[in-house]
């Protein structure tokens, strides 16, 4: 088990002095690293800048730049802010080591440096910046620029928890059908268009669209990232993703080409939201009745000829006047009881 | 004084995890090295400098403890700590480090 996570790693050793830049040099060759060097903390930093590094060992004491004002450059700069520090540093006094933590270093080990303590901090540090890489890539496919960024800053754990929000599910009327009438290129065409115009509206209203099955998607609207309110929000998105469909099936009737409908269902309420998965492949979701709801209301929508179909939860929290028009309790495929549901107009 | 000039079990750990031959490069890096870092001890006291004494003494003392040199090391620290009142032992560091590289250079060619 251990073994799996010593992954080779690039790294940079940043140390003035040669004894210590060769024995470090030396003792992360050994444990299968590629190791680049820098004499003081300027060349590092630039060093960093230029090329891709997965760690870096840092002293403390160089001249030009000493390893402080490193970690104060590297905080402030988002592409570097995640690379792990690990400080090595004979310095006396343990409010230097308090200090390297404070700016932001991983770990901190004295000089002499201990081979077996170096090995397992490294192995850590590395196993750490492999989850945030991987946590970032995924947030990078799922969500916009802003809220990617956003997370990094607020940090997200990888673990499971209770959440506020709601939930939408969209698909394309009568997809098979349109599929089966067109050339298959025609098909993928239609579909990227018509994410890219989806993924438009979701994100411009602080949403995450985290599944894409065919011609359908799901949403999440105050999760991973809370929204004041995103019943309003998935509403607006909703709303807007109707106004887009129109406009695109304009176009692609003036070109002699298949109209196409969506269909959107809108829940709100409490859910377990988390990444699921394997270390290798996972997603960010979200389970439980709220979602189950959503996608059946999305279901409805056909045959309640509306195009947007929101749940009570969803209804309560909008502002009075926002035009949902109660539906009365409706029997709905898959659920015990009757619910009460809304339709919004686009 | 019967301080220990190389703590053997400190260097032959050093040689365990590093390997003797790089260990015998590292020395002959150290000697190198070590006599700048004296000069420059040296010449930021003449001028005195305390950030390029402090420097110097830190790196004198870092690479000591790495070959086990405990002595030097202590002597070194002193220094680092105590800045130009602790000046006085600087003579002091330069035998230790004479005692230090003939010990090293023995080991070495062991």
């Amino acid at each position: 088990m251990r073994e799996r996570y010593s992954t080779a790693g690039r790294l940079l050793v940043a140390d003035d002095n040669k004894v210590n830049r060769l024995l470090l040099t030396r003792s992360l060759e050994i444990l299968g690293h590629t190791v680049a060097t820098a004499a003081n903390g300027r060349l590092a930093l630039e060093m960093l800048q230029r090329e891709p590094f997965d760690l870096l060992l840092l002293d403390m004491e160089m001249p030009e730049m000493d390893g402080f004002t490193v970690l104060e450059h590297l905080g402030r700069d988002p592409a570097l802010r995640d690379l792990p520090v690990i400080v090595t540093s004979s310095l006396e006094g343990i409010e230097h080591v308090v200090r390297c933590i404070e700016l932001g270093a991983e770990d901190y080990l004295p000089k002499p440096v201990n081979p077996v303590l170096l090995k397992a901090r490294i192995g850590a540090s590395l196993e750490k910046k492999r989850l945030r890489d991987q946590q970032k890539e995924l947030v990078r496919r799922f969500a916009t620029p802003e809220v990617a960024q956003d997370m990094q800053v607020s940090g997200f754990s990888l673990g499971g928890r209770r959440i506020h929000g709601s939930v939408m599910f969209s698909d394309i009327r009568g997809f098979t059908a349109l599929v089966e009438s067109q050339p298959p290129e025609e098909t993928i065409e239609l579909l990227n268009t018509y994410y890219t115009l989806m993924f438009d509206a979701i994100a411009g209203q602080g949403g995450v669209v985290n599944q894409m099955v065919g011609d359908g998607l799901m949403a999440i609207f105050g999760a991973p990232l809370p929204l004041a309110d995103p019943a309003a929000s998935a509403v607006a998105a909703a709303r807007e993703m109707i106004e887009l469909v129109e406009g695109f099936s304009e176009q692609q009737a003036a070109a002699g080409k298949p109209q196409i409908q969506i269909g959107i269902g809108i829940a709100t309420g409490e859910m377990v939201a988390g990444y699921t998965g394997t270390q290798q492949r996972a997603t960010y979701t979200c389970v439980g009745d709220t979602v189950n709801l959503a996608a059946r209301l999305e279901a409805h929508t056909k045959a309640a000829q509306r195009s947007i179909l929101i749940d009570g939860a969803t209804q309560r929290a909008l502002a009075p006047g926002a035009g949902a028009e109660p539906l009365g309790a409706v029997e709905i495929k898959g659920l015990a009881s009757p619910v009460q549901v809304f339709a919004v107009g686009s | 004084m019967a301080e220990t000039t190389i703590d053997p079990s400190t260097f032959k750990a050093l040689q365990d995890a590093a390997g003797v031959e790089f260990v015998a490069e590292l020395v002959d890096t150290f000697l190198e090295e070590a006599p700048r870092m004296m000069a420059e001890l040296e010449s930021a006291l003449a001028t005195r400098d305390a950030e390029a004494f402090r420097r110097a003494a830190h790196s004198l003392k870092s690479n000591s403890y790495t070959f086990g040199a405990v002595a030097l090391g202590a002597r070194a620290k002193e220094l680092e700590l105590g800045g130009f009142e602790a000046a006085a032992k600087a003579p002091e560091l330069r035998q230790e480090f004479e005692r230090v590289a003939t010990a090293l250079r023995g080991l070495r060619d062991a």
